[in-house]
């Protein structure tokens, strides 16, 4: 934890459409571990990062909102997002984007320098070292492709994971590899998105662990979607919510119900 | 206007540049000149013996059998008793080299073959220009006493290093070959050998001896 | 050519491969191989990485100053009695190569592998001038009887399962008796090698591509692990290297540096087995090799991705490590992306030659995973290209209407922060009431494209910047 005595770190919650949209569950997480960790959360109003249309070749509706991003974060010291793919946007794109406007290139330099993924910024920036949280049984961990490749995100998770008590990490095969979802390449190339994404429901299933959580709401729905398509019997979760100790909420595309037996 | 003409001048279009600016003819002139030298890997580093063990550890990693004798003199020896054991027939080709000419031959009951292969050779034997201790690799020069044939048609091709010409890295065989050669030139061919010859183009299934040579067998002289 | 490109069938083909059980069953092994051989030899090099950043500098460099190094190789090449031919399209490349063989009176061509005459579509070339073209790389030799183009850039049989070769070699070799056993890859290539060691020693002409050309000794360079290339090169009386003009590189050691990378990211081998350096025509007393060495150099559109968004692709060495590593290619291989080049590289690199009307759909079959980028040797932003050719079709309007209508339909909320709020926030409420009993939807109309595959999860009611402002929680 900080020991910060000054005014306590202003943290941007850039929640992400997935998260405010299917599982805000999430946000709240990311809220609690970031005030946990003595931090001021404030949540602009927001849309999304702009990555629908970045990936599809728009780059004019891109700028649009990227700029409205950068002007609606202004104020925050940190841009903290619960995501690794939406965190790589803000991060590694937007100043590539405005490489063409130098007066738009500075800002998005300055915004991207203060914009990271939840569980990294946890531990690279704050120092977190350990949560106080409790979830029984084997979970087994999808490294997120943007995350993993652009922001280096891979032991940190696996170190948080590693102080909740009577949570036990069974790696999977192949954990750093694609889950197929790709934003709108699930949509556009679905069947060969579903060749993918049932290689990594094999590897999953055959880690044994009956919860498998990530650390973005996209591979998470694209992941349990195909799990439950197939009739595998695994629990997926946002990796925050185990972190945080919030997870009444049923498991991601399971009933409530079925999760208050 | 040529074709030549054409491609220079749309790579100049695409660049910006007419070709005549004095700062990139430098830049490039420079780098011809100098031949400036990379990152240079520790592995095959380190004072003779260190380089000796290194080239062995290596070549073996690359599936070549590697044996160690005193000097010249034992090569014919050496390679008899490969033969030998390997139930081979007792002839092999090798070219004029003068390293080679000079050993003792007739100590033993080989018959030698000269000139380059048809084809039709089971043994071939070769003398090395250097050894690469870093890969474990041979060089192998051709000219009017060293067919390159002998290096790829026969089934088991022998080479003979000598250890004072084990070196550490290409750059290495690079600057050996600039001393032999001069600067800018070079052997009509000159063969970086790391292993013997492989496929594995069926179901990724790793065989030895896919065109060229099934066995490398290297034969390390000490001194002479 | 036979190999007409049929990119832009990427999602049929891809239907097909997938659906296609022997190449489901020979993928198997590209998953694993290549990636853990890569990775292995990565590991036991401390300066690999650094190795990496110095074969990027030494392309991009050489890329900066093409033109000047070109002329210093072709004088270098000359100098040495060999002859170097420029070919600004396929078509030129292929006239050239037919007039060389039609003064030698050549009838036959033994061929190492060489991308390159796939690009141009060489054997179709020389078999229509009636001379016979053998494939003698042993891959290329199989998909050659079969009447395919390569699924790998480096291993082009590797959709090929070892009893579909036995049938081929059934089929092609009159001489095979029935009795006799091929069921074993060794047998197999026992075979290959006995057939090909005929063409070897009686072919007319030897073409090979070339892994580096260099300008400071006017040197070709290839790289093989079976030495089919050097049989091919060293025994006939012609020999032909056709290259691309990106193959060039200023000097011996900067081939060192590339060489470094090369086959560590290929196969995972410290050094291929045979790295041949050629230096012009046969010497004086030299007892073998080519009466006559010519260089043949194609640009096919390369001079024109110099200074653009796509110059970086020049720096590509054909390693192969791209789409070992690409999920994409990993569930439909090669031949999916319908012409030359596959994978990553072949996405990027493909519309550029045969334009993106054609090869469009290639960039766009991606997820951005990025693992492509991360073990390429020379540094190559691959899924940056991918996008830049997505924002190409974009603009011209090439995307199909239906992305591009819902892309707008989006973007009109995403602009607009208080009208999504409000239209998320109901939308996704009377989305949880409708999908609340079972938490998520096998079925839903306007998300078909996702629900055909795999259930969609139903939201969990409010928004999440409804509930933040109900709670009257900070937003600036």
């Amino acid at each position: 934890m900080t020991d910060a005595i000054r005014d306590p770190i202003r943290v941007g919650l850039f929640v992400t459409c997935l998260v405010d949209l299917f599982r805000p569950s999430v946000g709240f997480a990311a809220v609690k571990l970031l005030e946990d960790a003595g931090c001021r959360v404030v949540a602009p109003s927001q849309t999304c990062c702009g990555q629908p249309a970045y990936n599809s070749g728009d780059r004019g509706t891109t700028k649009e909102l990227a700029r409205q991003v950068i002007a609606a974060f202004d104020g925050c010291d940190y841009v903290v997002a619960p995501s690794g793919s939406c965190a790589g946007m803000l991060a590694k794109h937007y100043p590539e984007l405005f490489a063409d406007e130098p007066e738009w290139t500075a800002k998005a330099r300055a915004f991207s320098a203060k914009c990271y993924e939840l569980v990294s910024f946890l531990v690279d920036v704050l120092g977190v070292s350990r949560v106080s949280a409790r979830f029984d049984g084997l979970v087994t961990y999808h490294d997120s492709c943007s995350g993993l490749r652009e922001l280096g995100v891979q032991r940190q998770p696996r170190k948080l994971l590693a102080s909740v008590e009577g949570l036990e990490l069974v790696e999977m095969k192949s954990p750093d590899v694609c889950c197929g979802f790709g934003g709108t390449f699930a949509v556009k190339y679905g069947e060969l998105s579903d060749a993918i994404v049932a290689q990594k429901t094999a590897n999953i299933a055959a880690s044994g662990a009956p919860t498998l959580l990530a650390g973005d709401l996209g591979c998470l729905m694209n992941m349990a979607g195909k799990l439950q398509r197939e009739g595998k019997k695994v629990a997926a979760r946002h990796v925050a919510e185990i972190l945080a100790g919030m997870t009444d909420e049923p498991a991601i595309g399971e009933p409530k119900t079925e999760a208050r037996k | 206007m040529s074709a030549r003409d054409d491609i220079l001048a749309n790579i100049r279009a695409s660049l910006g540049v007419t070709g005549a600016e004095a700062p990139r003819r430098f830049a490039a002139k420079e780098r011809l000149a100098q031949s400036p030298e990379g990152v240079i890997p520790r592995r095959g580093q380190g004072d003779p013996a260190a380089r000796v063990a290194t080239f062995k550890a290596e070549a073996e990693r690359a599936q070549a059998s590697v044996a160690e004798v005193a000097g010249a003199a034992d090569v014919p020896n050496e390679i008899a008793r490969y033969l030998r054991e390997a139930n081979l027939p007792a002839t092999f080709r090798m070219g004029e080299d003068a390293r080679l000419a000079a050993m003792p031959w007739s100590e033993t009951a080989l018959e030698i073959l000269r000139g380059p292969s048809d084809g039709h050779d089971l043994n071939g034997v070769s003398a090395a220009f250097a050894g690469v201790a870093e890969s474990g690799t041979l060089a192998l020069c051709s000219g009017p006493d060293n067919p390159t044939t002998i290096n790829f048609l026969p089934d088991n091709h022998f080479v003979v290093v000598f250890e004072r010409d084990i070196v550490a890295d290409y750059e290495s065989v690079w600057r050996k070959l600039r001393e032999r050669y001069g600067k800018g030139a070079m052997p009509r061919t000159l063969n970086l050998i790391t292993g013997p010859s492989r496929s594995a183009d069926i179901e990724q299934t790793l065989l030895l001896g896919a065109h060229g040579p099934r066995r490398l067998h290297i034969v390390m002289v000490r001194d002479g | 050519m036979t190999h007409q490109p049929t990119s832009s069938h990427f999602k049929e083909n891809a239907h097909e491969a997938l659906r296609d059980a022997p190449l489901q069953k020979a993928l198997v092994h590209v998953r694993s191989n290549f990636i853990q051989k890569r990775a292995e030899a990565a590991q036991r090099l401390p300066e690999f990485e650094a190795l990496r950043d110095s074969a990027r500098d030494i392309k991009n460099h050489t890329l900066k100053h093409l033109d000047l190094y070109l002329e210093a190789y072709e004088a270098k090449v000359r100098e040495l009695g060999g002859e170097v031919h420029y070919a600004a399209t396929a078509k030129q490349g292929l006239d050239i190569i037919l007039d060389i063989c039609r003064k030698r009176g050549a009838k036959t061509v033994t061929k190492g592998k060489s991308m390159i005459a796939e690009e141009i579509g060489l054997n179709d070339a020389l078999e229509a001038a009636g001379i016979e073209a053998v494939e003698t790389d042993l891959g290329e030799y199989i998909i050659q009887l079969r009447g395919e183009a390569p699924s790998h850039i480096i291993a082009p049989a590797v959709h090929v399962n070892k009893d579909e070769v036995e049938n081929e070699f059934r089929r092609a070799h009159l001489h095979l008796p029935k009795d006799r056993d091929l069921s074993e890859p060794a047998q197999l290539l026992g075979e290959a090698r006995g057939v090909l060691r005929d063409k070897f020693l009686n072919a007319d002409i030897g073409i090979t591509g070339a892994n580096f050309l260099i300008a400071e000794t006017g040197t070709s360079i290839i790289v093989t692990n079976e030495g089919n290339g050097d049989l091919t090169q060293i025994l006939p009386k012609v020999h032909i290297v056709i290259a691309s003009l990106e193959k060039i590189t200023p000097t011996l050691a900067d081939a060192a540096q590339l060489l470094r990378v090369l086959a560590r990211s290929a196969t995972g081998q410290d050094m291929s087995v045979y790295t041949t350096l050629s230096t012009g025509p046969r010497r004086p007393g030299d007892p073998d090799g080519p009466e006559e060495y010519h260089v043949v150099l194609l640009d096919n559109g390369r001079s024109s991705m110099l200074g653009g968004e796509f110059e970086d692709m020049l720096r590509c060495i054909r390693c192969g490590a791209c789409m070992n590593h690409c999920p994409v290619y990993h569930a439909v291989g090669g031949h999916a992306y319908g012409w030359v080049y596959p994978g990553p590289m072949g996405a990027v690199l493909t519309p550029t030659l045969i334009g993106v009307k054609e090869g469009g759909q290639l960039p766009n079959a991606s997820t951005f995973c990025g693992r492509c980028e991360e073990v390429c040797p020379v540094r190559i932003p691959l899924p940056g290209m991918m996008r830049h050719w997505r924002e190409r079709e974009f603009e011209r309007h090439l995307s199909p209407t239906t992305v591009r209508a819902g892309l707008a339909f989006w973007a009109f909320f995403a602009k607009r922060p208080t009208l999504y709020r409000l239209a998320t926030s109901f939308g996704m409420r009377a989305l949880h009431l409708i999908g609340r009993a079972k938490g998520r939807f096998s079925f839903l109309p306007l998300a078909r494209g996702w629900t055909r595959y795999r259930d969609l999860p139903a939201p969990q009611g409010a928004t999440f910047q409804s509930q933040w402002r109900a709670k009257s929680r900070p937003v600036a």
